[in-house]
């Protein structure tokens, strides 16, 4: 009775996987299963490689699965009372160990034809550097054709708003930590339908064009990887990884990615967003881009402590909060509610510093934060809280540091 | 075997009872135990892990835990599954299994047998400690947060106080492992009984055997990884960090150089463990002995050669880049080669599927689906897209869980008579081999989906086209998990000798030595050597 159980089960486990198979056929029409055929040439190639291996060791699973079964029927105790007694067979031995072999051989050759392709990033029209930070890419410009000196550089941070990501349903409790206990029992918004892949500046890009990535780190290992683009490329500090992608002209649009190494608490929040245009707008948008940079920075002063608090909130909320906390209480930074760091008159001058030239794990926001949002979220973090020193800082303070 | 009267004198100089029988033992049998007891509560407690993490990937959005105590999750999780549940669990089969199957009265070397084992509850104890105080502790300091891989300089510059606690266990482990391994090797160059040849030793013996050489080969690279981390992180060197002229990419090479030995590791003793299973119960000898032991060595071999197709995207030149990958798919030969022989061994047998059976078929099966996605992965331009996904994270599991912890399950269905003197329980037996499978593949299955997909591995939260089957992969685990406490029930009601009461060879198609001795096997064995025809 057991062994009529166990029968009709691994019948109905393999018409399971049978089913499965059949499904397998639609894999390519249907992104949230397979992978992505992706947009550039390289990676419909990697795709196809991807598609042909997939049915390889499919044939090989189903041929040895099928072998199990017929002999889990035929050769069943109540079928064959009386075991064969061979042990060994040299033809059969040598024969499965030279087939997969001229199986492996026929997977090398194309694997080795697209991974040559795949490391050429020579000739590229556009060089832009990507940089990781915890937890927040960055794009820097260098050279577009003939132009060798862009200038052109800008952090790229989720714009998903943390309402939606955090929902916490325990308050206090098993896991009594994290930043977002405030949010405990409020409702949530709807998340929208590119949560956690949109960000506030995108990567813009040409079609038709090479474009060559020089990926690295400012602190610990990320991973660039735009999945429509055919492959990652680890960001490491100290090296300068090279990738390359050349979009074809008439797909232009977004194109979404993700970090893909482990690199500490918003490993998961860190997406990236590829906007790809045609030459012409690409080349306006690089033209008003330097046009920015080559503006002198805004030093106007704050007419009093509410105007600097109110920009200094939504500096500290985009840039702060991750680390320490929506309520300066700290996490993976310092805390700065009733700290003597954020209230003590003796740490002003250090507080403006380290804002700028980073400190330890602290990254230094010069690059990214015009001086007047530094001012402005140093005097908010003075402020906030119940600190209270009533310290207001200038955008004037702040940029002779620098 | 002993008479009555020595047996009795036995019981009185070298079977305390209580917590010194544990404390002090040096028998290969209760030291056995002990490990087995232990890598099960690591599974349980690694399992528990697990299920919190799968609660928080129930759905899109942060709704149990905070991302940073995630990342302590899936760490842990990591540690306490590979050093704590499958190493100490093949040991403690090692110890009960090896002296018995060779005809040796204890392992060679058994005080240092017990230290290797008591060292692990405290290893486990200290890294543990930093979970416990990141969950209840004031200001709740990080426990280790990097993954089970630690790459710098995530894990140095950027480590949470804790990791010094990391290191400290990590060093024990690896104590722990080299003094088993040790142990084994000269147990079975030593102690075997007259007549047993290499080529006569049961596989398990073998696949063991390369394995202890595996260990003493690459647990002292792990303990150099985690030394140079510590003198990185305290004593101003700067081996891993590249503002001080060092390299971070070194670390990623000296950790997969014991890494992925490491994975042959926890997966060849499962092999031994099949190639004793499927002969008994399909009343046929071993198909391909000798090719078995060849591909074990190959394999072991390969495994030294193979390190950086864990790493293909750091960087690699195209030449080094080619040489990983060429070898990588190498290794399906001699795996290929096993897996045909299992099958060639079931073929034109005669088969019956009692509960080890069942455990083993379910292993070839899930195993051979483990090494093909494996294969998938060698292909560097595809692991392009694949490498640190959750095609990643389904095709380890695939090869960890259904390969190695099935194997496991398999081998205490098989011996607990020989260790208990009872059977174990059918009815619970059953339910807990059918449950876990079907759950197991819900569980793991659909990661293959959404790894190709793009859902990128080691993540708290994801974009919402992976939410569906998310849902899913977390009630397979919820069910996976809990399923696994009918065999707690079982190795429970073994231990208080509640069952049918076991001959001394419950298999009527098995063969080897373990089984000449009665049921349960007497505190000492073979005191007078067997001999082997």
């Amino acid at each position: 009775m057991q062994s009529t159980l166990f029968h009709r089960a691994a019948v109905g486990l393999m018409s399971l996987m049978i089913s499965g198979m059949a499904v397998a056929s639609d894999w390519t029409e249907r992104s949230d299963h397979n992978l992505r055929p992706g947009v550039t040439a390289v990676s419909q190639e990697v795709y196809d490689l991807h598609t042909t291996i997939l049915w390889i060791v499919t044939i090989i699973g189903l041929l040895v699965f099928g072998l199990i079964l017929i002999s889990m029927i035929r050769h069943r105790r109540s079928r064959n009372p009386n075991p064969a007694t061979f042990h060994e067979n040299v033809f059969l031995e040598v024969l499965w160990t030279v087939i997969p072999f001229v199986i492996l051989i026929a997977m090398a050759v194309p694997a080795t034809r697209v991974l040559i392709q795949l490391d050429d990033s020579s000739d590229a029209e556009l060089t832009v550097k990507v940089t990781g930070h915890r937890w927040k890419w960055e794009y820097e410009y260098l050279t577009y054709g003939d132009d060798n000196n862009i200038g052109v550089s800008f952090m790229s941070n989720i714009a998903t708003p943390p309402e939606q990501i955090n929902n916490p349903v325990l308050a206090g409790g098993l896991f009594p930590y994290g930043t977002a206990q405030d949010a405990v029992g409020k409702e949530f918004p709807e998340k929208d339908k590119n949560y956690n892949l949109e960000v506030d500046n995108p990567l813009v890009l040409p079609s038709g064009q090479k474009v060559r990535f020089l990926v690295t780190s400012a602190d610990v290992i990320h991973s660039f990887w735009v999945p429509d683009f055919g492959g990652k490329k680890d960001a490491i500090p100290g090296f300068v990884n090279e990738t390359w992608a050349k979009v074809p002209e008439g797909q232009e649009g977004t194109y979404y990615g993700q970090c893909a190494e482990l690199c500490g608490k918003n490993h998961a929040f860190m997406p990236i967003e590829a906007e790809v245009v045609s030459q012409a707008e690409f080349q306006d948008w690089l033209a008003k881009k330097k046009e920015e940079a080559a503006a002198a920075p805004d030093l106007t002063p704050f007419a009093d402590l509410g105007e600097a608090m109110e920009l200094g909130q939504q500096t500290y909320a985009g840039n702060c909060a991750v680390c320490h906390g929506n309520n300066g209480e700290g996490g993976v930074g310092l805390p700065f509610a009733g700290s003597d760091f954020a209230t003590q008159e003796e740490h002003l001058e250090e507080h403006i510093h380290v804002l700028i030239e980073g400190r330890g794990a602290m990254p230094a926001f010069a690059a990214q934060l015009s001086p007047r949002q530094i001012a402005s979220v140093i005097t908010y973090e003075r402020n906030a809280w119940g600190n209270e020193t009533g310290d207001l800082i200038q955008p004037e303070d702040v940029y002779e540091q620098e | 075997m002993s008479t009555a009267a020595t047996a009795h004198d036995d019981h009185h100089h070298h079977a305390p009872t209580g917590l010194k029988r544990w404390l002090f033992s040096t028998n290969h049998k209760d030291i056995g135990t002990l490990y087995l007891w232990f890598s099960f509560a690591m599974f349980m407690l690694g399992g528990l892990l697990a299920m919190v993490i799968r609660t928080e990937l129930l759905e899109p959005g942060m709704q149990f835990v905070d991302p940073e105590f995630f990342n302590q999750l899936t760490t842990v999780h990591g540690l306490a599954m590979v050093f704590g549940a499958v190493m100490p669990g093949f040991v403690g089969l090692a110890n009960w299994m090896i002296p018995l199957m060779i005809g040796a009265p204890d392992m060679a070397l058994p005080r240092m047998n017990n230290w290797s084992f008591w060292i692990l509850p405290f290893a486990f104890l200290i890294l543990m400690s930093s979970m416990f105080m990141s969950a209840f502790g004031a200001g709740h300091p990080s426990a280790p947060n990097f993954g089970w891989t630690f790459y710098a300089p995530l894990s140095t510059e950027y480590g949470p106080a804790s990791t010094d606690l990391f290191i400290l266990s990590v060093h024990m482990m690896g104590i722990s492992s080299i003094m088993g391994a040790i142990n084994v090797i000269v147990t079975v160059f030593n102690l075997r009984a007259p007549g047993m040849t290499l080529m006569k030793m049961p596989l398990f013996v073998w696949t063991w055997l390369i394995t202890a050489f595996l260990l003493i080969a690459v647990m002292p690279v792990l303990a150099g990884a985690v030394t140079m981390m510590l003198t990185d992180r305290h004593f101003g060197t700067s081996f891993f960090s590249a503002a001080g002229g060092g390299d971070p990419v070194l670390f990623q090479h000296v950790f997969w150089f014991f890494g992925h030995p490491e994975v042959y590791i926890m997966i060849l003793p499962a092999f031994g463990i099949v190639s004793a299973i499927i002969p008994t119960f399909a009343r046929k000898q071993l198909f391909g002995y000798a090719s078995m032991v060849y591909a074990t060595a190959s394999i072991a071999l390969l495994s030294f050669v193979v390190w950086a197709h864990h790493m293909f995207t750091v960087g690699m030149p195209l030449a080094g880049t080619l040489f990983f990958m060429y070898m990588t798919m190498l290794i399906s030969v001699p795996t290929g080669v096993k897996v045909f022989n299992w099958v060639a061994t079931m073929w034109r047998g005669s088969l019956t599927f009692e509960l080890p059976m069942k455990w083993a078929i379910a292993f070839v099966i899930l195993f051979t689906c483990g090494g093909l996605s494996g294969l998938m992965l060698a292909i560097t331009p595809v692991d392009f897209q694949y490498h640190d996904t959750y095609f990643v994270v389904a095709h380890f599991h695939y090869v960890l869980v259904s390969g190695a912890v099935f194997t496991m399950f398999a081998a205490a269905y098989y011996w607990l008579p020989k260790w208990s003197g009872v059977m174990p329980n059918k009815l619970l037996g059953e339910l807990h081999f059918w449950s876990s499978l079907i759950s197991v593949n819900l569980l793991f299955f659909p990661m293959h989906f959404v790894g190709l997909a793009g859902m990128p591995r080691r993540y708290a939260d994801y974009a919402l086209q992976f939410a569906d089957y998310n849902f899913w992969i977390s009630i397979g685990g919820f069910w996976f998990g809990l399923s696994q406490l009918l065999f707690l029930a079982v190795c429970v009601l073994c231990a208080l000798k509640k069952g049918e009461k076991a001959p001394a060879k419950p298999w009527e198609g098995a063969e080897g030595l373990e089984w000449e001795v009665p049921s349960p096997a007497p505190f000492h064995t073979f005191e007078t050597p067997p001999v082997v025809k």
